[in-house]
């Protein structure tokens, strides 16, 4: 037998429906797997008891006839979700040991859909950096190395832990979230596949709060078809999260393989950049020559207010995580500090549980929202954020379908390369990808080759709000032209 | 705008975050280097432009005014650090 690992979601729903192997065999091959690649640092709690008993009841059930979707595959969850008994930290020391006593939306629509948890993954704290390097469990290695070298490298973030066990064939998916860009970028540096739907589409209820008019959940999977397929048990209505819209969930993979011809692709010149590396000005243009030979039609277009889109997030994210992150307190959940009085045992339990990014980013979203810079900052942000989203609508309006754009300005870098001296570095990673936040629209990321040292590059997609479906129709014929990437193992 | 380091101790005090004198300087500087990058946006003309309140036009749900859940105190309290019963405890607050 073939080491089930490797299989796709797809190849192994089939196998499970032919009964060529159970969903305790495909688990334990995944849990061995983990066992295996513990040097990755991908999972932050591994749940094997849960994850055998999860497969046992899911196999009875295939038996039967009565398996959901998602019968029997074995997936990781960004320990973002809360998972009821299981710990979640959003690795954060300031959460400390918190089991969670509620279970996430989007995790049980997961499990009723008959998903095997295997356990939860690495994560920068509360999903604030773009390399996995700010978590308080330390560093995730990505599976990826530059040719002939045996430095570690990141694997993007701030869904680091997702993106190097799937592409690790540690798990078959995984749940993740972005806020900026950190699902595609982290998809891009190991050449998974990595879609954010539009805003309100998955419910964020049960998931640790960052920016919460810029967060939304999504998955990070091997294929196109495998995102389509977790997407369509992700998404949904939910009347615990009044942003999540009433819409019904269309087939997602009903998209796939559908004809992309006479949709009508827009190429933005603002993310052209200066300095851009040739290796992406190259294979931006080859996914564009995919897409108009499977029929699509290319047409320039302008985003003028591109390059706003991220001092304006710096304003805007911060604001919403330092109002979101108020509730840790020392009192109710997680990690206490001692003072003297309520505000000291606040002050002393802040400093000691946030790492430095977090405090960071706190610390500027409050002074941004402070009495006397209020207007200033923040609601000058909140107006460029409208002109970020009509630069879109009037491209859509024009008759655009989708916009075609790099998904990372660069290849995945060494731990500890970036923004050290100058957090801003770091920032720029999001450059792509945080636009299609401000807008709240929907973007995928898919693996589209490589770079001269043998890295992964990615390609991102950008599409009209609740059109996911249209993004996985293009982004099955860049995977086709493109094919599948998988790294060599040296863990 | 740049702020200083008075300015860095008020906000990590409104922000309830401890901070140590010998840490203002460096995180006055990282303040300042996010500062210096968003200023780029006072380029931006904003004239009668509406701030956005919703990023997806949707109307505001709202749900009856009807208790729906509840007894779950045990819950509530299962991960606090310190309770007693169903309260959880606090440095004496008022005097």
């Amino acid at each position: 037998m073939t080491d089930l690992t490797s299989l796709t979601l797809a190849e192994a729903r089939k196998g499970l429906a032919a009964k060529t192997f159970t969903s305790l065999e495909l688990t334990d091959a995944h849990l061995n797997a983990i066992e295996a690649a513990r040097v990755l640092n991908a999972f932050v709690m591994e749940t094997p008891d849960r994850a055998r008993d999860m497969a046992k009841t899911v196999d009875e059930k295939i038996a039967k006839g009565e398996g959901g979707p998602l019968a029997g595959i074995p997936l990781g969850i960004k320990d973002l979700f809360a998972t009821k008994g299981v710990r979640t930290t959003a690795c954060s020391k300031i959460l400390g040991n918190f089991v969670p006593t509620y279970e996430s939306t989007i995790t049980s629509q997961l499990w009723r859909d008959g998903a095997v948890m295997l356990g939860k993954l690495n994560n920068d704290e509360f999903a604030m950096g773009s390399a996995n390097e700010t978590s308080c469990f330390g560093p995730v290695g990505n599976p990826w190395r530059r040719d002939g070298s045996n430095t570690t490298l990141v694997p993007g973030g701030s869904s680091g832990g997702s993106a190097s066990a799937v592409a690790a064939l540690l798990c078959m998916g995984a749940t993740a979230t972005d806020t900026g860009g950190s699902i595609r970028q982290p998809a891009a540096f190991t050449a998974t596949v990595g879609i954010k739907p539009t805003y309100g589409r998955c419910s964020r209820w049960g998931i640790v709060a960052f920016a919460s008019s810029l967060d939304q959940a999504g998955p990070i999977a091997r294929s196109v078809r495998d995102s389509a397929m977790l997407l369509r048990s992700m998404a949904g209505h939910d009347p615990k999260d009044t942003t999540s819209v009433d819409m019904p969930v269309p087939d997602y993979e009903a998209a796939i393989g559908k004809s992309v011809k006479g949709i009508k692709i827009g190429i933005p010149k603002e993310y052209r950049l200066d300095g851009m590396p040739a290796e992406i000005e190259k294979l931006w243009s080859e996914g564009a020559a995919w897409l108009k030979a499977a029929g699509a039609e290319l047409v320039e277009v302008s985003l003028p207010h591109t390059k706003y889109a991220l001092p304006a997030y710096y304003i805007v994210a911060p604001a919403e995580a330092s109002s979101n992150l108020a509730r840790y307190d020392g009192v109710r959940y997680g990690l206490r500090e001692q003072g003297r009085n309520i505000n000291e045992l606040y002050e002393n339990t802040r400093a000691e549980g946030f790492g430095a990014e977090v405090r960071r980013r706190i610390m500027i979203g409050t002074y941004v929202l402070s009495a006397g810079y209020y207007d200033a900052y923040y609601l000058r942000a909140q107006k460029v954020r409208t002109l970020i989203k009509k630069d879109f609508e009037d491209c859509f309006a024009q008759g655009v379908d989708a916009i075609l754009t790099p998904a990372t300005p660069s290849a995945a870098f060494g731990i500890g390369e970036k923004g050290g001296a100058d957090p801003v570095e770091m920032y720029l990673n999001d450059i792509f990808t945080v636009t299609v936040n401000m807008a709240g629209l929907p973007g995928i990321a898919v693996p589209a080759g490589k770079d001269a040292q043998g890295l992964p590059l990615g390609l991102q997609l950008i599409g009209r709000p609740f059109d996911e479906e249209t993004l996985f129709s293009l982004g099955e014929v860049i995977e086709q032209a493109a094919g599948r990437f998988t790294p060599a193992r040296w863990w | 705008m740049s702020v200083d380091a008075a300015t860095v101790r008020r906000i990590a005090h409104l922000a309830r975050i401890a901070v140590s004198e010998g840490e203002v300087p460096h995180l006055q500087g990282e303040l300042n280097a996010m500062l210096a990058f968003v200023e780029q946006l006072s380029e931006v003309n904003v004239e009668g432009v509406e701030p956005m309140t919703s990023v997806t036009p949707m109307q505001m749900k709202k749900r009856q005014d009807v208790v729906n859940d509840g007894g779950i105190a045990d819950d509530i309290v299962a991960n606090a650090p310190a309770t007693e019963g169903h309260f959880f405890l606090v440095p004496k607050v008022v005097e």
